[in-house]
């Protein structure tokens, strides 16, 4: 089974909102109709997106390090919103694992964004239905784009790389090797619904420098030259 | 969580409404027995009447909770796993029983199909229609009281108490209108209808405190530590992604001062329980056919304030990711 899932790289994001942006852009351009925006231009300005990206600051200060924290639909493989929904409207992909929405049938009760504790579901302020991270849905499985642009546009944005995309449930798959090999981990483990997408922890990248790095200890010039010097004309001295 | 007033408009009106219908059965029944004075039709059907315009109340206050309330119908869909969904099949369900209760009442269709025990139960169309509707009167409870219990990330909420909370609250609303009903109308029941609603009363007082104690010393399982996955002591949120508010910040923090939650609470304290309590027992010895009425006024306006105070008192665990602006 396919479980499609975002890796995101704490340690490289910058928090540059490249992925907020590119996201909204996409997906309100599309078939789904906006994502609409309230008060844009003014004081308040309030909307819908899929994908935020926050910022925390870990310890106090001097030794303060700020992480930035992209946060979307985890399309968790145990999703707690999607048996909530009385109408059926809320779904979790059979083929692909991604969490849906069907905005024709959605009633905008909200039931399934109390029952999410991630809080990744946003009611649309106009359309009154809940929307959500469709993981570009409309863009991964279009066959007609050439098949490196069949990513989420915020993963297609990122400029640090960050953002990785694809198969989680493929051991082979670059998500997984990062989650494996780089101690990827799930956000809120106590609740059990299992996120499929997964976040990589900072790393500090420290330089183990040695004197032996510093100075050849094999160069053969010092290592060699055994005489004891002792004020007298030696080699150097002669001027060629 | 924000106490959005459609859902504490809904879930007051329906209890009261199925306590009501409760009430009116419990009082056939024991009329039946000859425990109590008998009732002509009409107070059956009027009572019924009654219940069903505060269950369609409470549904219709509930329309003002959905988004897209014109496709409200679809709700229905998902009742093997949606508690929701489950209550959206209920509820009609319960309209129509207490619908034809009161018509069968209204109409005199009580003809016994079969007497039991030397005519000491006579069973008729009301009495079969009575027993089904004790059913699902309960099982509308239920539902309506796992819509909260069954989310597990609101601590609050997930505990039998949520349930056993509307179960009680509701009935006690029910016998307690039943008990106004019965005093304005000058008849014999207001006695027993008003013992029954302070024993609703007071097992409600019972489990209501026991949750508030249990949400008292509640300790949530999430943490920012384990929102954001990073394991240090000190963590401070300095931006939450965007400037003003967004459907996070609106639906999921009730923006009130604590004091006024407090004052919240024990407004609810006094109104849903002693003050109902004491009106029930003064109008019954002064045979007053307002005070009842009073009594059950006010202890609905507390059961206002109740459920205020149960949807403001959850802490979403989303929270955890809006702390600050920026």
């Amino acid at each position: 089974m396919t479980q499609l899932a975002l890796v995101i790289d704490l340690n490289v994001c910058v928090g540059c909102h490249a992925c907020v942006t590119s996201c909204k852009q996409w997906n309100t351009s599309g078939w789904a109709g906006p994502m609409v925006d309230e008060n844009a231009y003014d004081a308040n300005p309030t909307g819908t997106f899929f994908n935020r990206v926050q910022t925390y600051e870990i310890g106090s200060f001097p030794s303060t390090e700020t992480v930035h924290f992209p946060k979307s639909c985890l399309h968790c493989e145990d999703p707690p919103c999607v048996p909530v929904c009385p109408t059926g409207a809320s779904y979790k992909r059979e083929d692909n694992g991604v969490v849906l929405v069907d905005y024709d049938k959605c009633i905008g009760c909200k039931y399934c964004s109390w029952a999410c504790p991630y809080g990744v579901r946003e009611l649309d302020e106009q359309q009154k239905v809940m929307k959500k991270c469709t993981l570009c849905i409309d863009r991964i499985t279009d066959q007609t784009l050439p098949e490196a642009e069949r990513q989420p546009a915020c993963v297609l944005a990122c400029p640090t790389n960050a953002r990785l995309y694809g198969d989680v449930h493929d051991p082979d798959a670059e998500v997984s090797v990062a989650i494996r090999e780089r101690g990827g981990y799930a956000l809120m483990p106590e609740w059990g619904t299992k996120p499929a997408n997964h976040y990589l922890p900072r790393q500090k990248n420290r330089m183990h420098v040695s004197e032996e790095d510093l100075q050849r200890s094999d160069n053969p010039l010092t290592k060699e030259d055994i005489t004891v010097y002792s004020g007298e004309e030696t080699l150097d001295d002669v001027s060629w | 969580m924000h106490p959005a007033f459609s859902v504490i408009f809904l879930t007051t009106l329906i209890g009261a409404g199925q306590g009501l219908f409760l009430a009116l059965f419990t009082g056939q029944l024991y009329s039946t027995v000859h425990l109590v004075e008998e009732q002509p039709g009409s107070f059956y059907a009027v009572g019924s009447a009654i219940a069903l315009a505060l269950l369609v109340a409470g549904l219709g206050a509930s329309f003002f909770h959905l988004g897209r309330p014109e496709r409200a119908w679809r709700a229905a869909a998902m009742w093997r796993t949606s508690w929701l969904s489950r209550e959206v099949i209920v509820l009609p369900a319960m309209m129509g029983i207490v619908f034809f209760y009161g018509l069968f009442h209204w109409a005199g269709w009580t003809q016994p199909f079969v007497v039991f025990g030397d005519g000491a139960l006579p069973v008729d169309a009301t009495f079969v229609l009575g027993m089904l509707g004790v059913v699902v009167a309960l099982a509308l409870y239920v539902s309506t009281g796992m819509i909260y219990a069954s989310v597990k990330f609101l601590e609050e909420w997930h505990s039998p108490y949520t349930v056993v909370n509307f179960m009680f609250l509701g009935t006690a609303s029910g016998f307690m209108l039943a008990a106004a009903y019965s005093a304005l109308l000058n008849n014999h029941l207001v006695g027993f209808f008003g013992t029954w609603a302070v024993i609703a009363t007071l097992l409600g007082l019972a489990t209501r405190i026991a949750s508030l104690l249990r949400n008292a010393s509640l300790k949530h399982q999430s943490t920012l530590q384990t929102a954001i996955g990073i394991r240090h002591r000190s963590i401070e949120q300095k931006s939450q992604g965007f400037s003003a508010g967004s459907f996070n910040t609106r639906e999921f923090f009730h923006h009130q001062s604590p004091a006024t939650l407090k004052l919240v609470r024990n407004a609810f304290i006094v109104l849903v329980f002693p003050v109902p309590i004491a009106l029930i027992v003064l109008g019954y010895l002064l045979e007053s056919p307002t005070l009842p009425v009073v009594a059950f006024s006010l202890q609905y306006l507390g059961l206002l304030a109740e459920r205020w105070y149960f949807f403001a008192e959850a802490e979403h665990p989303q929270n955890l990711y809006y702390q600050h602006v920026s």
